[in-house]
C-alpha cells in the first residue's frame, strides 16, 4: 500500500451514469469487467454509448484476467500538481491489459521511483473509502 | 473534404493587446473593452462600424458585456470557439461568409490573479471549479489523482520519451529559446534573461517526467484582434496581413491532453490531418513557411509538432531542436520569436499577435522578409491552424 490519502479531503468519486455503471458495480464487487460489442465482439475501454466499429448499441460487461504491462504513467512529485487528497509523490499509471484496452488507475505495491515501462503488473482492489473502492495494479504474482 | 473558399477571404487588420501582468488590478470586462477599443484604434475602424465578435469559449466576458461596455448597439454575428484559431475560424468564415463586414475576436483571462490563482499554482482549478465542463474526465482521471494538465502531458511524454528516446536534454531547447526570445520582447514578462541546460535540468519536477519550466506560467492579459476583408482593409490604418488558411483538425479516440486509449499515443495525428487541410486550402507546404507559432503550453508537443505539421520528418524532431539553432530566429525554421506561452504566459492569441508583427515587420525579434505565418493551436487534442501571409 504506497498511497497515502489525507481523511481529511475526501476522494473525488468517479462520475458514474449508465453508460460506465456496469464498470464500476464490478469494481465495487472486486471485479474488472470489460466493455464489450454484443454483434462485433469488439471490446471497448472507456465504456461508451455504442460500438465505435459497427455502432451497435448492443453492450455486455465481459470479465478481464486483469493481467497486462504499464504502457505510461506519472509520478506527481509536487502536490500542487496532483489531488490535495492524496499525498504527494504518487504514480498515475495506464495499463495495457491482455484483452488489449488501456485502464488507468494506481499502482497497489510499487513505490514512484520503482515503475517502469513494461513491468508486468495484475488487477487489485483498493476499498479505500466504506463508499468508494478503487482499482489498482500491483507486480504480477506478488 | 472542404471547399477552398475561405483561402486569401480575410485579413488581420488590427491587433490591441493590454500589457501582460501577474496582478492586472483591473476586471476582465474592463481589459476586454480595453482590448477591443485599442485593437480598433490600431485598425482605424469606428467601434461603431464593429458588428460581429467571437470570444474565446472559458475565457472572459461575452459580447453582452463588451458590446455594453463600448456601447456598441448592434451585432450581426456573435459566436464563441475553443482555443485562438478555433475562434478565429468563427471570424474568417463570417466575414469571408458575408455576416458581418468587421468582425473582433477576442481573448480575455486573468489566469494569473483571478479565481484560479488561490486554488493551485497551475491549471487544475477550472477542473474543481466547474463540474459542468468535461465531466467525462471525473470518472476515469480524477480518482486516481490525475488532476490538471502537467500530469495529463506528463503521461504522454514517458511514453513519448520511451518510444523516442527524446532525452530532457534535448527538450530543454524548447524553455531555453523561449527564454531567450522571450528576453528580447518587451511584452514577455516571465524571462529578463536566458536560462541555460543546467537551469533547466534543475527545473523542479513537477509530475515527473514534466518539469516546472516545461509549462507556460499563469498570466493575466487581453488581447482583440479585428478581421476584415482584402477589399475593405485596402481604406483602413494598417498594411493587412491575409488569412491564406484556416483548418482544424480531429482524430479516432482524440481527447484534450490525454488520448491515452489510441494505438499511438505520441503523435498528434489530429495536428496532422488539421496541417493537410491548411496546406491544401492554402495551396502551401511547410516549406513555405518561414515562422512557425506553435502550442508551446506544454514543451514536449513543440518537437511533436514539428514532426506532425511537416517541419522534420518522422523522428527527427529531437535532434532538430538540440541545441536550439535551427528554431532561433536566423535558423532553418525560427519558432516562436516572440517567447511563446513558456515566455509571456499561457496565453493562445499571442501567437496570432506574433504572427501579424513578424509579417508586418515589426516584431521585437524580427525574422527577415517574413512574408508567411503559421499558427497551430490545439496540440494533444482537436487542433485547429492558421497561415497568414503578407499581401
Ligand atoms: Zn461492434
Amino acid at each position: 500500500m504506497v498511497m497515502e490519502y489525507n481523511p481529511k479531503i475526501p476522494t473525488l468519486r468517479p462520475y458514474i451514469d449508465p453508460d460506465n455503471q456496469g464498470f464500476w458495480d464490478g469494481v465495487r464487487e472486486h471485479r474488472l469487467v470489460i466493455q464489450k460489442c454484443k454483434d462485433c465482439g469488439l471490446v471497448i475501454h472507456r465504456p461508451r454509448p455504442m460500438c465505435p466499429r459497427c455502432l451497435s448499441t448492443e453492450r455486455e460487461w465481459t470479465p478481464s484476467m486483469g493481467k497486462g504491462v504499464i504502457y505510461a504513467y506519472v509520478n506527481v512529485i509536487y502536490q500542487n500538481a496532483g489531488y490535495p487528497g492524496i499525498k504527494a509523490p504518487y504514480s498515475v499509471v495506464v495499463v495495457e491489459i491482455t484483452e488489449g484496452v488501456r485502464i488507468l488507475a494506481n499502482l497497489y505495491d510499487i513505490e514512484p521511483e520503482g515503475v517502469r515501462i513494461g513491468t508486468p503488473v495484475e488487477i487489485c482492489f483498493d476499498d479505500i473509502a466504506d463508499d468508494l473502492t478503487l482499482p489498482k495494479f500491483k507486480r504480477l504474482n506478488s | 473534404m472542404a471547399i477552398d473558399s475561405i483561402k486569401d477571404k480575410a485579413a488581420i487588420v488590427g491587433i490591441g493587446v493590454v500589457d501582460f501582468s501577474t496582478d492586472i488590478g483591473r476586471t476582465e470586462w474592463y481589459t476586454a473593452c480595453q482590448a477591443i477599443k485599442l485593437a480598433a484604434e490600431e485598425a482605424g475602424v469606428n467601434i461603431d462600424d464593429i458588428d460581429g465578435m467571437v470570444k474565446s469559449v472559458d475565457d472572459g466576458p461575452d459580447p453582452t458585456y463588451t458590446g455594453k461596455g463600448l456601447g456598441i448597439d448592434n451585432l450581426l454575428y456573435h459566436s464563441e470557439n475553443h482555443w485562438g484559431t478555433s475562434a478565429m475560424m468563427n471570424a474568417v468564415h463570417a466575414v469571408a461568409g458575408g455576416l458581418c463586414n468587421y468582425c473582433v475576436y477576442y481573448q480575455t483571462a486573468h489566469r494569473a490573479s483571478g479565481p484560479e490563482k488561490c486554488i493551485s499554482d497551475f491549471l487544475v482549478a477550472r477542473e474543481f471549479r466547474d463540474d459542468s465542463l468535461d465531466m467525462v474526465r471525473y470518472d476515469y482521471f480524477s480518482p486516481f489523482g490525475l488532476i490538471g494538465e502537467p500530469g495529463y502531458v506528463a503521461m504522454m511524454y514517458r511514453r513519448y520519451m520511451h518510444e523516442t528516446g527524446i532525452k530532457p536534454e534535448q527538450l530543454g531547447w524548447v524553455p531555453i529559446v523561449a527564454s531567450e526570445n522571450a528576453a528580447r520582447n518587451t511584452n514577455a514578462i516571465f524571462f529578463d534573461k536566458s536560462i541555460t541546460i543546467d537551469d533547466y535540468m534543475q527545473s523542479k519536477l513537477i509530475a515527473d517526467p514534466i518539469r516546472e519550466l516545461d509549462c507556460a506560467p499563469k498570466v493575466d492579459g487581453s488581447i482583440a484582434i479585428v478581421i476584415t476583408t482584402p477589399e475593405r482593409a485596402k481604406a483602413l490604418k494598417q498594411e493587412p496581413v491575409i488569412i491564406n488558411s484556416v483548418a482544424s483538425g480531429y482524430a479516432l479516440e482524440g481527447q484534450n491532453y490525454t488520448s491515452y486509449t489510441r494505438d499511438v499515443i505520441t503523435d498528434l495525428p489530429e495536428m496532422e490531418n488539421m496541417a493537410k487541410e491548411l496546406y491544401r486550402v492554402g495551396g502551401m507546404g511547410p516549406k513555405d513557411i518561414k515562422v512557425a507559432m506553435l502550442d508551446d503550453t506544454f514543451a514536449p508537443y513543440v518537437p511533436m509538432q514539428l514532426e506532425a505539421l511537416g517541419f522534420c520528418g518522422k523522428g527527427e524532431a529531437p535532434a532538430f531542436i538540440e541545441g536550439g539553432d535551427k528554431i532561433r530566429v536566423g535558423g532553418q525554421l525560427p519558432v516562436n520569436p516572440d517567447g511563446g506561452e513558456i515566455g509571456q504566459g499561457r496565453f493562445i492569441t499571442t501567437r496570432i499577435v506574433e504572427a501579424v508583427r513578424q509579417i508586418r515587420g515589426t516584431s521585437t525579434n524580427q525574422v527577415a522578409n517574413t512574408d508567411t505565418v503559421l499558427v497551430a493551436s490545439g496540440a494533444g487534442g482537436p487542433a485547429d491552424g492558421m497561415i497568414c501571409r503578407k499581401e
